[in-house]
């Protein structure tokens, strides 16, 4: 399966540079690129085709299955010319510029019939300019770019040498705790592409932190072993109805009758395949959970969690 | 449907991945695919009984949902099914809204 990486950015924060950086470095050598602003697809820097924001739905009513048509075909393509001997890469970046939000991308991956075989998840790097995000994040036009920074698995932080900055670690650590933090300019892009490939951090035991704009990251803390059944019913129910608003969920969770933890991560409506983890990080066995929300009452998300958990428990003693 | 078990959900939805090397899946057998099925099948049908409709599996081939007047939509995936018990309930379902997980706890 080939890896997907998605870079976004704010408009300026520097996803160009970042991505010249990573076409110039030999660990990167045999990525092909599509960039979106400016609609041509790049392969090897030599091959040009062009892709829109065709939005098809594979079947009404279920909006998780939306799909970008001419990014999937663009996809597709690349990977014929690969199949004919005529390419040759082991991993796609697309620069979402002009998408405000990566997640009709990733929806695109995952519900695409064909793509779903061909393609995996490698991540979500988000740009952020060091010179002019702290201000963008308390400024009108801070929502779009908040969306992006809450989807990242990277923050790439870039003008680094530009503006020291030194809160905006802090700032971007609060509104997402689950991602790591690299610097665009020094630190390697193979370092890079590789966090946002696996994904997995794990998250922090902190609790609550309000970002103003209704934007709030909330982390839930588990004494108890989780009942799979019932949390998937209702996350699947809660993102139907809040999907739009919950920018990122991302959790470890120590499941009834199991050893080992797995490992959730989604973005909005798209939930990726859970991570069977090989072993728990450290002592702490406790599960967590991670939401990065708009608009939405923690007490109220806890309070719903709990009830599914103790339905599923309910069922099972009764079966 | 697989075509290897003859079991629904085989349209590996993250909550009932196909076991592939790294992915958590509790389809890693016949048994415990029907076993998951009917855990999920009694947590969603608790979840839909303030709206009094019915889940379950039309011939072993699809999803069914059932309203209260006997109003059925039928579907293949779990993706589709809150936006079809949305659709067969006329309303939203929203597990959020402390009027509905009222009703649930009682």
């Amino acid at each position: 399966m080939i890896p997907v990486t998605l870079l976004t950015g704010f408009l300026g924060s520097g996803k160009t540079t970042l991505l010249q950086r990573m076409l110039g470095d030999p660990a990167m050598a045999g990525t092909a690129v599509l960039i979106n602003e400016y609609g041509e697809v790049a392969l090897d820097h030599h091959l040009l085709e062009r892709i829109d924001e065709t939005v098809m739905l594979m079947k009404s009513g279920c909006i998780c299955c939306t799909v970008r048509g001419e990014v999937a075909q663009s996809i597709l393509d690349l990977i014929a010319l690969r199949g004919q001997g005529r390419a040759a890469f082991d991993r796609i970046v697309i620069e979402t510029t002009g998408l405000a939000d990566p997640w009709p991308v990733l929806s695109t991956l995952r519900a695409h019939p064909v793509l779903q075989s061909q393609v995996r998840a490698g991540g979500v790097i988000t740009t952020v300019d060091a010179v002019n995000a702290p201000a963008m994040l308390s400024g009108s036009t801070r929502r779009e770019a908040l969306r992006q920074i809450a989807a990242a698995d990277v923050l790439a932080l870039t003008k680094t040498d530009l503006a020291s900055a030194p809160g905006l670690p802090l700032q971007l650590a609060a509104l997402n705790p689950t991602a790591r933090m690299l610097d665009a300019r020094t630190d390697s892009v193979a370092e890079i592409a590789l966090a946002a490939r696996e994904g997995r951090q794990v998250p922090p035991l902190e609790a609550h932190h309000d970002h103003g704009a209704g934007m709030t990251s909330t982390t839930m803390v588990f004494e108890e072993e989780i009942d799979w059944t019932a949390f998937g019913v209702w996350l699947t129910l809660l993102l139907n109805r809040h999907g739009d608003r919950i920018l990122r969920v991302k959790g470890i969770l120590n499941l009834k009758g199991e050893e080992r933890p797995v490992a959730i991560h989604g973005v909005q409506r798209l939930v990726h395949p859970p991570h069977h983890m090989t072993a728990w990080p450290d002592q702490d066995r406790r599960s967590r959970l991670v939401f990065i929300m708009e608009g939405i009452d923690p007490s109220l998300l806890r309070r719903s969690f709990d009830l599914f958990q103790k339905i599923g428990q309910r069922q099972e003693t009764t079966s | 449907m697989c075509a290897l078990c003859g079991i629904l959900g085989c349209d590996d939805h993250w909550t009932a991945a196909v076991a592939r090397e790294g992915v958590y899946s509790r389809l890693t057998s016949p048994q415990a695919h029907r076993a998951e099925a009917a855990a999920r099948a009694r947590v969603v049908n608790r979840a839909l009984a303030p709206l009094r409709i019915t889940f379950g599996d039309w011939q072993k081939r699809s999803y069914v949902l059932r309203g209260p007047t006997g109003k059925t939509a039928i579907f293949e995936g779990l993706n589709h099914l809150w936006a079809e018990a949305e659709a067969l309930a006329g309303r939203e379902i929203d597990p959020l809204d402390p009027a509905y997980l009222d009703r649930l706890e009682g």
